[in-house]
């Protein structure tokens, strides 16, 4: 990739902002609208963030913003032929699905359950205007990242999903995010989700690139859990490697809300995921999963912190990594628990392996602790493949690779187990161990043609 | 079946068999003893290619075939099989896939056919019968949170599963209290046949009380020092390794 200098793409998108914000606010709410200015403003102030700082360690974003990228602020005539987006689903997974081409939503190629309401944002503030203007970057508008800034300022595309009190949702809802088109593009897609009191929800979101071409995806998504609700976030990211993907899911929690977020990290030349959750009423309770497993040059750095406001919630999170080629993993897991939020349990474990000799891995816990009364563990480890356990699999006939494999198998296993969507576990195991055994990841008779990526 | 002819080893460049010879013929069943250090679980090792150890000259055939040059999986799916002295844990492997996988591995290097579900099960079923193993371990991950005993008698349960020509008990004794050690010996001795072969490596006679060998060996040094009958490993027993020792370090 290009080398690029942030002062460069700083001046470049507050000019392209500037020139282009009649366009950018068109049919836009109003409650967007108003946000956008402090947020390019933060953004033409600091500009990117240096690796090196606190967030990003280990890790440079420039990489991300190497190439010249198309922008487009309405949805252009990419269309998903509708029998492919059929084919996308799980096989003999029984889903509501919602496609989303290029960030925009396919409302033809998409099916919504009932008394659920799921629009783009436009739709969204026009159909519940008093929910859409409360809680629109609400969550994000605090974060001192500048990519979900950038997003602020110049998102149009996305998607509002609201899950009404009480509402039980009696199938999956896959959102099937789409990237395609001949040229370099940019997608700002928005989102914006609140579950609301009581209410459960499984939520798939898989992203995929349907060209061989450079996209950088820099997405927000704001999920708002209000009391007792229960949601599961799966998460399978497969863009290209030659794509770029910035993930921010900002997460807030309250009372008795219970939170299953799973990412898995397939392809994708630079992936970095934001993950945040506040903790803002007592008794929630929040497990957080994630799964990368880079080969080739990938980079990927999941960023997590989880916010202790209150006292009486429960956060586990286990991150694990299998790399190989050259590729370079990250981990950053920031605990914070506030002074009266006693009786936190908050327990974070990141586990890797790093199976050729030319990848790396970084991993940095950090906790930090207010409050006296609480129990939180920590642990990371880095290491290779078990070579007593290979030879014992070997004298008991099991060839090396073979060997390898059902060893690295086993140990992403810790994480698909936690799936709570039986198909969908299977098909995990499917797909990872294609990744591991170095063919493409995606399933069978996916219409995806993965398997042309280098 | 076997024959190791002048087998000379080393690990991190310090000589361990110091010219080994040994002929087994089927159905003979060798019992290796010997002192700490002496070589018995290098010579273990060597033979079913634990890359840890470095072979400095001598040859090893086995039913035919040049052993030394085979990787480790094809000596063991030609028949060669180890209880280990100290079996791996694998956490998230269960015992069934791992099976599994080793018995098909050796069907298919055989020019057999892979087994059907219902057909492994039911061998599954069968061998743990045999051996007397809880079929509870066998739904578990392979050895993870298993007590010694257990461990001792999954490798049992795992050679009476392979069906081996030649299997080597590495200290298969070590740990296991009475009960243990008589449902593991009886486990070889229902899986011996006049086909089969097995070196039993041990520390002490009493594994010999159950599994009765026809040779005895006394490794000493890197070097078999003494061979004879049965009636060695008892005079072993009685009079220690010392007179040994001392007879062969005034030599």
């Amino acid at each position: 990739m290009e080398k690029v200098n942030s002062a460069a793409i700083k001046d470049k998108f507050t000019a392209l902002y500037r020139q282009y914000s009649a366009s950018i606010c068109a049919g836009m709410p109003e409650p967007m609208n108003r946000q956008r200015e402090a947020a390019i403003s933060l953004f033409s102030e600091r500009g990117l963030p240096e690796k090196g700082c606190e967030r990003y360690r280990f890790t440079d974003i420039m990489a991300a913003f190497g190439h010249t990228y198309g922008y487009a602020i309405n949805p252009n005539n990419e269309t998903v032929d509708s029998k492919k987006a059929f084919r996308c689903a799980v096989p003999g997974l029984d889903t509501y699905t919602i496609t989303v081409a290029n960030g925009w939503i396919d409302a033809a190629n998409s099916t919504i359950p009932e008394g659920v309401v799921a629009t783009g944002l436009a739709d969204g503030a026009q159909s519940c205007p008093d929910l859409f203007a409360q809680h629109y970057n609400r969550l994000a508008a605090v974060k001192d990242d500048t990519t979900i800034s950038l997003n602020t300022a110049f998102a149009r595309s996305g998607l509002f999903l609201y899950i009404p009190d009480n509402v039980t949702i009696d199938k999956p809802i896959q959102i099937v995010n789409i990237l395609s088109g001949e040229n370099p593009l940019m997608v700002n897609q928005r989102n914006l989700i609140v579950a609301g009191r009581g209410s459960q929800a499984k939520i798939v979101f898989c992203d995929h690139t349907l060209s061989e071409r450079q996209f950088l995806l820099n997405n927000v998504t704001e999920i708002v859990m209000l009391d007792r609700s229960q949601l599961d976030c799966y998460s399978i990211q497969n863009l290209n490697d030659h794509s770029s993907q910035i993930a921010s899911v900002l997460i807030e929690q309250n009372t008795d809300s219970q939170l299953l977020a799973n990412t898995l990290t397939l392809h994708g030349g630079f992936v970095r995921n934001n993950l945040e959750v506040l903790m803002n009423g007592p008794h929630a309770e929040a497990n957080i999963y994630g799964l990368s497993l880079p080969n080739g040059h990938q980079h990927i750095d999941n960023f997590t912190y989880i916010d202790h406001a209150v006292p009486e919630c429960t956060s586990y999170e286990l991150y694990k990594n299998v790399l190989n080629g050259h590729a370079v993993g990250a981990f950053g897991g920031y605990v914070l628990v506030r002074p009266n939020a006693q009786k936190t349990n908050a327990m974070q474990s990141n586990k890797n392996i790093c199976v050729s000799s030319d990848s790396r891995m970084y991993t940095k816990p950090q906790l930090e602790i207010y409050a006296d009364d609480v129990k939180c563990s920590h642990g990371a480890t880095v290491g290779q493949l078990d070579e007593n356990a290979l030879f014992y699999m070997r004298q008991r006939g099991i060839g090396e690779d073979e060997a390898r494999m059902m060893l690295m198998s086993a140990f992403a296993h810790e994480v698909v187990r936690t799936i709570r969507i039986p198909i969908l576990a299977d098909r995990y195991a499917e797909m990872i161990e294609n990744r591991l055994r170095g063919k493409q990841a995606a399933c069978g008779d996916c219409f995806m043609k993965c398997d042309k990526r280098g | 079946m076997l024959t190791i002819k002048d087998l000379r080893a080393s690990i991190d460049g310090k000589p361990i068999l110091k010219g080994i010879n040994l002929h087994i013929n089927a159905g003979e069943i060798h019992a290796i003893m010997g002192p700490n250090g002496s070589g018995k679980s290098t010579l273990s090792s060597v033979l079913t290619g634990n890359s840890r150890f470095t072979v400095d000259g001598g040859e090893v055939t086995f039913l035919g075939r040049d052993l030394l040059a085979m990787p480790p999986e094809d000596r063991a799916r030609m028949g060669l099989f180890m209880s280990f002295q100290y079996p791996v844990e694998i956490p998230g492997v269960s015992m069934v896939n791992f099976m599994r996988a080793a018995v098909n591995e050796k069907r298919k290097f055989n020019g057999q056919p892979a087994l059907s579900a219902a057909e492994y099960l039911k061998m599954m079923r069968e061998k743990s019968q045999l051996v007397e193993i809880d079929s509870r371990l066998t739904s578990r991950s392979v050895n993870e949170g298993f007590s010694g005993g257990e461990k001792k008698k999954n490798e049992i349960f795992q050679m009476a599963m392979l069906e081996p020509r030649l299997s080597i008990l590495d200290e298969t004794d070590s740990g296991l209290d009475i009960d243990a050690l008589r449902i593991v010996a009886n486990g070889v001795n229902k899986l011996k046949t006049p086909e089969t072969s097995a070196i039993v490596i041990t520390h002490y006679q009493r594994l010999l009380d159950y599994i009765v060998p026809d040779v005895v060996h006394v490794l000493y040094n890197g070097q078999i020092v003494k061979t004879g009958g049965k009636e060695l490993a008892l005079e072993l027993e009685e009079k220690g390794y010392d007179w040994i020792k001392s007879e062969f370090d005034n030599k």
